[in-house]
């Protein structure tokens, strides 16, 4: 029985977490803790922080994190499927409505409007990742090596044709191994 | 969705590469969405930059994670439904396996200082792979020459980022927005027709 209540929470999260990342969080907490009370408050935090740690969709993150928490494995496969099944559908049905009508200069105009909306999203995203690294959340003061690793993983990306998943890490392990040697983290 | 023919080896390429894309994305759907365009677009040359736009602005407009969508969109455009299906996949695996075994270890990692400087360090990169993706996408509207639809761009910053307007709404106005603007200039194509 919680195994198909899992499964029909989680159907609920994915098909009502529009704008992705953090947007799906209110819903998650919602469904987790207030109504279902398969987890605290605290259990629900750490769930944030793991989500922020690790790679991935916050909402798959959630999904196999709470489904582990209930029901071991089984319960993490049946969540997951509950987040993605929605996803699945709108996207088929939107994909398919793309192809049909792509040459339609309906379509064209309103995708030609919904272009540059995308940019800004991505670049609003990147303002608040860049503000993060650069000035950090709580103190808000200037930390120049995070600066000086931005500007060089920026000419590198512009001028070299190197796998950005190189750069990430690169950074990761130069950073962090100064900030371990400064002794800051 | 239609059925394409693309080579066992280029399955295992969109497979490859959307797992250790999802497998090194930390943060949200727009970071992924980000190296998917590098890799995709400038790398494998798969796609072109419009139609990228295009399947992110669909991928958007549905529910659930972003990355899920596109890496279907991306999988559907490459390889058809297998490639949709294979991409979800691999999309979906990094997270699920990391997350079981993180749920069970959790404490010790989360208390772990190399986990946490390494994170820390790799932020400001973060931020440069999306500002490097902005410039290429944001060069595109400006050189397209229309006021509008750059305005379009700083307005649908502006809400979203200062105004914290929700996304469903921004994209229901620039879609409005685009549309309108599409049917005023058939309409003037039209009537310089009717006088010549």
């Amino acid at each position: 029985m919680q195994l198909i209540d899992l499964f029909f929470c989680f159907l609920q999260i994915g098909a009502l977490s529009f704008g992705g990342g953090y947007a799906a969080l209110p819903l998650i907490q919602e469904q987790v803790v207030n109504l279902n009370h398969w987890m605290t408050l605290t259990q629900f935090t750490d769930l944030i922080s793991i989500a922020e740690m690790t790679p991935g969709p916050i909402a798959v993150n959630s999904a196999t994190f709470v489904g582990i928490h209930l029901h071991g494995l089984l319960g993490a496969l049946v969540a997951t499927l509950g987040v993605l099944i929605p996803s699945v559908i709108f996207v088929g049905i939107l994909g398919y409505l793309y192809k049909k009508y792509k040459t339609m200069y309906l379509l064209q105009g309103v995708l030609t409007g919904l272009r540059p909306a995308v940019v800004a999203m991505i670049g609003s995203a990147g303002v608040t990742i860049f503000l993060l690294a650069i000035f950090g959340t709580t103190t808000f003061h200037f930390n120049p090596l995070a600066a000086i690793i931005f500007a060089l993983a920026f000419i590198v990306l512009r001028w070299k044709n190197l796998n950005p998943i190189m750069i990430l890490l690169l950074s990761g392990v130069l950073g962090g191994g100064i900030y371990m040697a400064l002794g800051i983290l | 969705m239609e059925e394409k023919k693309i080579s066992g080896k280029e399955y295992w390429t969109l497979f490859r590469t959307m797992f250790t894309l999802s497998a090194f994305t930390f943060g949200g759907g727009y970071v992924i969405v980000s190296l998917m365009k590098q890799a995709f677009v400038d790398r494998l040359g798969w796609l072109d930059d419009d139609e990228m736009l295009n399947l992110v602005a669909i991928a958007q407009s549905s529910p659930g994670a972003v990355a899920v969508n596109g890496a279907m969109l991306v999988g559907d455009k490459v390889g058809g439904i297998r490639g949709a299906a294979l991409s979800i996949i691999a999309t979906v695996l990094p997270p699920f396996i990391i997350l079981s075994i993180i749920s069970m270890f959790y404490a010790q990692f989360r208390s772990n200082r190399y986990v946490n400087a390494f994170l820390t360090g790799m932020q400001p990169a973060i931020a440069a792979v999306i500002a490097s993706v902005v410039v290429d996408l944001g060069s595109k509207i400006f050189k397209a020459k229309k006021l509008t639809f750059i305005l379009v761009m700083f307005l649908a910053f502006f809400a979203n980022y200062w105004m914290k307007m929700n996304i469903i709404i921004i994209l229901a106005l620039c879609a409005i927005v685009g549309g309108t603007y599409a049917v005023i200039e058939k309409k003037k194509g039209g009537a310089r027709n009717a006088i010549n």
